[in-house]
């Protein structure tokens, strides 16, 4: 398994043709405390650069969009119940979405950890 | 005050404190101000309503109007304001609106008469960071050749708020104990002289302290010594006046609305009233008789989605109805809230209406505000 990361601090951790995704710790650092997240149906197409999730924290609205192009084939519900859970562990327990990989060739394009944390380093 | 190193922002003097406590530091009126501090929004507000909280809000403007007397200071303020000041009493505080000739509401701010008699003709105002410059301006404009506007920049301004501020205040500063809300003093904080008010703007019991900005860290160090006491920033703030009901200029006030659209009505005194003799007295007494087009309302959401400013409000047809001004997750409820403006036939307290956020209609009832009970320090009456 591996796993992958976007410039908009997503990661992407792919098991055969299925992607997990998540938003980064940093991402929930920078968020601050998560009151709503709103997740896609499963079964929706969504293109690399989609709208793919809405992160709501006590000051904004954030989108979270979709690092690679796929079908939803599962959300994490739990998280509807439990937002606060992405400021939690949001790299473990609070995924956001599963995806079915339509071109994964376009992971390559995305960033390794090491890569991620120097990205990050640098903001 | 002193500019930081990046976009021209302003520093309050309790700067290097935010950094040190590990703030995060946003833009804001043209200052650089703490939204947060790292135990996050969430956990400053409930601190707040649970112990105590430490507001730097020294970005705010405080001013004096200067004059002869209190009666010839007080009028020239009442051309400008519905309420009454000549009745405001020696050490009292008022909450007012700055209006213009149409009665929309310039900004909102807060006026206090001088404690001592001896000093008197002499009101205190703080108003909004943001409307500082055109206050400023529209009141200097307005002033008879006796009294004169004194802006002050040389001070910062700490809140200190929650229902633990009164014991925390009182270690330091004793006589601030004998004020009621709305209450003003002079007095020595651990020996440093302070303009200290009972007030806030969190819907809790605590202080406002004025104090030199060379004085302001000492104080903000003292009380967060103190473990019932921690930072709070603006996001707190934010939510914690929201859920108070209470009105953020520029959001839920602005030069359109009058006192009586913004359910403000409270600012306008009785002897006021009768006279009639403020700007856009004819507006407003018409709309206090025959209503208005829009009032704003308080609004509780009955899922987990926050409705923010902006967003459209609908009643139970899908028509448009009003608009959101403020809006987000109240911590102290447990759900998100709203304030927005209505047409009036909506603004009944159960009344069943639909916020749209992205597309998808979120249903909401109009509630009472505040949505959290105000606690205030009121004096025992003997």
């Amino acid at each position: 398994m591996s796993t992958y990361y976007s410039e908009d601090h997503e990661w992407i951790s792919v098991d055969g043709d299925v992607a997990t995704v998540g938003i980064t710790d940093y991402a929930q650092s920078q968020l601050g405390d998560v009151v709503f997240v709103e997740l896609p149906e499963a079964g929706k197409n969504l293109s690399k650069g989609d709208e793919a999730a809405v992160v709501e924290s006590v000051k904004a609205a954030s989108e979270v969009y979709a690092p690679v192009d796929g079908e939803v084939v599962e959300a994490n519900a739990a998280l509807v119940d439990e937002p606060a859970k992405v400021n939690e562990d949001p790299q473990g327990a609070a995924w956001f979405i599963k995806i079915k990989l339509s071109n994964a060739s376009q992971l390559e394009e995305l960033m390794d950890e090491a890569a991620y944390k120097a990205y990050v380093d640098g903001l | 005050m002193a500019t930081s190193d990046n976009d021209n922002l302003l520093e309050t003097p309790l700067a290097d404190l935010h950094k040190e406590l590990g703030a995060r530091m946003v833009p804001f009126a043209g200052y650089s101000m703490p939204v947060q501090y790292p135990s996050g929004i969430i956990a400053e507000h409930t601190h707040t309503r649970e112990s105590a909280g430490l507001f730097d809000v020294s970005h705010m403007g405080q001013a004096f109007l200067v004059g002869p007397d209190h009666e010839t200071t007080a009028k020239a303020l009442e051309k400008l304001v519905p309420s009454e000041i000549q009745g405001l009493k020696n050490g009292r505080q008022r909450y007012t609106v700055l209006l213009n000739e149409e009665g929309g509401i310039i900004d909102d701010l807060m006026v206090s008469r001088s404690v001592s008699a001896d000093d008197d003709g002499r009101l205190f105002l703080v108003v909004n960071a943001a409307r500082k410059d055109v206050d400023y301006e529209v009141i200097a404009r307005n002033l008879p050749d006796n009294v004169r506007l004194e802006v002050i920049e040389d001070r910062a301004l700490i809140a200190l708020q929650g229902p633990k501020a009164a014991e925390v205040m009182a270690a330091h500063a004793p006589k601030a104990a004998d004020l009621a809300f709305m209450g003003a003093s002079s007095l020595e904080f651990d020996g440093i002289d302070c303009h200290v008010s009972r007030s806030g703007y969190t819907g809790e019991d605590g202080y406002e302290i004025s104090v030199k900005a060379g004085a302001a860290e000492a104080i903000a160090r003292a009380l967060l010594a103190d473990d019932r006491v921690k930072p709070i920033g603006l996001g707190a703030r934010d939510s914690l006046r929201l859920e108070s009901g209470l009105c953020l200029y520029g959001h839920d006030l602005d030069e359109t609305t009058s006192p009586v659209e913004g359910a403000i009505t409270f600012v306008l005194q009785k002897r006021r009233r009768e006279a009639g003799d403020f700007p856009g007295a004819n507006r407003i007494l018409s709309e206090l008789s025959g209503g208005t087009k829009r009032i704003r309302v308080g609004m509780k959401l009955e899922g987990r989605a926050p409705a923010r400013e902006g967003a459209e409000i609908r009643n139970a047809k899908g028509e448009t109805v009003g608009t959101v001004t403020s809006g987000g997750f109240a911590p102290t409820v447990g759900a998100p809230i709203a304030m927005g403006y209505v047409a009036p036939e909506f603004a009944k307290v159960g009344t069943d209406l639909v916020l749209v956020v992205r597309g998808r209609e979120l249903p909401a009832k109009v509630v009472d505000m505040p949505f959290v009970e105000q606690r205030y320090y009121r004096k025992p009456k003997s």
